[in-house]
């Protein structure tokens, strides 16, 4: 089961039972909405952008949906890029696709993620709400979705 | 039961690891696998008949026609069809479908029409019927299942008042394994002047089908869901019914005569078959009929049935485990959901053991919507399902259960 253990690392399971920022944010000038059509997973992204900084963020999966793997993506990258400008949020983006690609480890504990590269069927589940903060970034009106977000 | 010792060593896919376990199968209501029979018989067909059907004028074509259409005259025995020139060989029920929607709904469906189809429908029973009402001005009645997972009757009467031109419906859920009443659902519809769709992507496999019995209009069916290849599949109905559409596809082979402005049509099945058709598909479905029959429906179904009983059963009395669908009454599918693991996870947790299940919404939305969740685990059994992948199955969701920290 190390395996496994790689994939639902504690802080992942961690993420899941108590996700942070789990909210919807009234105030928010940058929303997007991701959808995996494999599984039916949807997020709700809520962005307030001052400025350049992102000063608060939210995400909500609705009817409860989001398995442990997108949930705590969406959960660990909201701490993350919480205070952080709109283009280092980007680059963590980036940072983030790379490591699920086969790239090098994501900074901080976003690195608890580099387990789901072993798991081909379960990238698209980290990406999901990585697909959303670039499309809220970018003020994308159009829902993003794992199928046709592949490219950033 | 059936001998499943003697049945896996025909399964040469089964004989192979997955994650380095005995691999568990449980994801039959998502396609089957293939026995060596099936595979052997597009081999051989290729090795040794191969030429394209009706219109050869040599001995290489005249096998490969008879070939193809000795597929059909199994397909018609199998369903215990009207007549054998009412199985149209089509890629899957999807396109069997389709093809009801374009010709017959088409045809036959006006503005203000109403089309009935059921919440526990697959989306390829819904959404034909959504994109031709659409195109007609035409309304979609879903009508609504019951608490326990079935049809509900008596909306299923309200909807038959708006006296619907088609009532579509599935024979066996795939998200339930309801078995639902065909031969009284149709009867209901026919006596409000419908004509009846059955979606038999998951009876056919499963359960002794016999289309005249139920008295639909229209059944469909896919032959990877029973031990045939991915794209064989057929459209079964009432050849007067047949007879009075229009094509579907045009092309060669469907057509009589063709001058420069318009043509004439074949006769039935021919009209339907536009192209040339998949004669390895065909030839495969037939040896898995064959197959099929040799072991005997009913025993099938028997077989099934023990294993999902024996499954709620074990599943059930895991504390968190909700199981879905009827009580009684259904095939051998087993929607669950265990706490507040979602099924994915649950999924790659027991792919590690080797267990394949699905996790999803099974191409089953507006039912999903229903259950109240976004998606369940399913466990669907087949031929070659045995108490040992009861075992594995139990075995890992109690896996999952420890590593997600669900209360034991």
């Amino acid at each position: 089961m190390s395996d496994l253990g790689e994939l639902y690392q504690q802080v992942i399971l961690d993420h899941n039972r108590n996700p942070r920022n789990f909210k919807r944010i009234e105030s928010a000038n940058r929303k997007a909405e991701g959808n995996n059509p494999l599984c039916g997973d949807r997020i709700q992204l809520y962005v307030l952008l001052e400025g350049d900084t992102i000063t608060d963020i939210g995400f909500q999966m609705p009817q409860g949906s989001g398995c442990a793997i997108s949930k705590a993506s969406a959960s660990l990258m909201t701490d993350a890029v919480k205070g952080k400008t709109a283009a280092d949020a980007e680059t963590m983006v980036q940072l983030f696709r790379d490591m699920l690609s086969g790239g090098t480890n994501a900074p901080g504990k976003l690195a608890v993620f580099s387990g789901v590269r072993a798991f081909p069927s379960r990238i698209k589940c980290a990406n999901l709400a990585w697909h959303a903060l670039h499309a809220a970034l970018q003020n994308s009106a159009e829902p993003v979705t794992t199928e046709s977000a592949r490219d950033f | 039961m059936l001998d499943t010792a003697r049945i896996r060593p025909d399964f040469p896919i089964l004989l192979q690891k997955e994650n380095g376990r005995r691999l568990v199968y449980l994801d039959n209501a998502a396609t089957s696998q293939k026995p060596r029979k099936v595979i052997d018989a597009i081999v051989h067909y290729y090795s040794f008949h191969n030429a394209n059907v009706h219109r050869g004028a040599y001995a290489l074509a005249v096998e490969a026609t008879e070939a193809y259409e000795a597929a059909r005259t199994a397909v018609a025995r199998f369903v215990n069809a009207w007549a054998r020139e009412g199985v149209v060989f089509t890629r899957g029920t999807t396109e069997s479908i389709n093809l009801v929607a374009a010709s017959w709904g088409r045809t036959n469906v006006k503005r203000g029409d109403t089309v009935v189809v059921t919440a526990m429908d697959h989306h390829s029973n819904i959404v034909p019927w959504q994109i031709l009402c659409q195109e007609k001005g035409a309304t979609i009645r879903m009508v609504e299942i019951t608490e326990d997972g079935r049809i509900d009757l008596s909306d299923f009467g309200r909807a038959l008042e708006a006296k619907p031109k088609i009532v579509a419906f599935p024979y066996v859920s795939n998200s339930l394994g309801t078995v639902n009443p065909a031969a009284q659902l149709s009867k209901l519809a026919h006596a409000a002047g419908a004509v009846t769709v059955v979606d038999g992507a998951q009876s056919s496999p499963h359960l002794r089908v016999d289309v005249q019995t139920i008295d639909c209009d229209f059944y469909a069916l896919s032959g990877h869901k029973m031990l045939a290849p991915m794209g064989s599949g057929a459209l079964v109905a009432k050849p007067a019914l047949l007879d009075a559409m229009p094509p579907y596809h045009g092309g060669g082979e469907m057509i009589e005569r063709v001058w420069d402005d318009r043509s004439t049509w074949n006769k039935i099945p021919h009209k339907f078959e536009g192209g040339t058709p998949n004669v390895e598909a065909a030839v495969g479905l037939g040896a898995a009929i064959a197959y099929l029959e040799q072991l005997g429906m009913e025993k099938i179904a028997a077989h099934e049935q023990e294993l999902a009983r024996l499954t709620i059963e074990r599943l059930s009395q895991i504390e968190g485990v909700t199981v879905y669908g009827p009580r009684d009454h259904r095939a051998g599918v087993v929607p669950f959901t265990y706490g507040d693991i979602h099924p994915h996870d649950l999924a790659t947790i027991l792919d590690r053991d080797g267990v394949c299940i699905r996790a999803g919404h099974h191409c089953t939305q507006p039912l999903m919507r229903r259950l109240g969740v976004a998606a369940t685990a399913r466990a669907s059994f087949y031929i070659y399902n045995d108490l040992d992948d009861i075992d594995a199955l139990v075995t890992a969701v109690r896996k999952a259960g420890e590593l997600f920290g669900v209360p034991a």
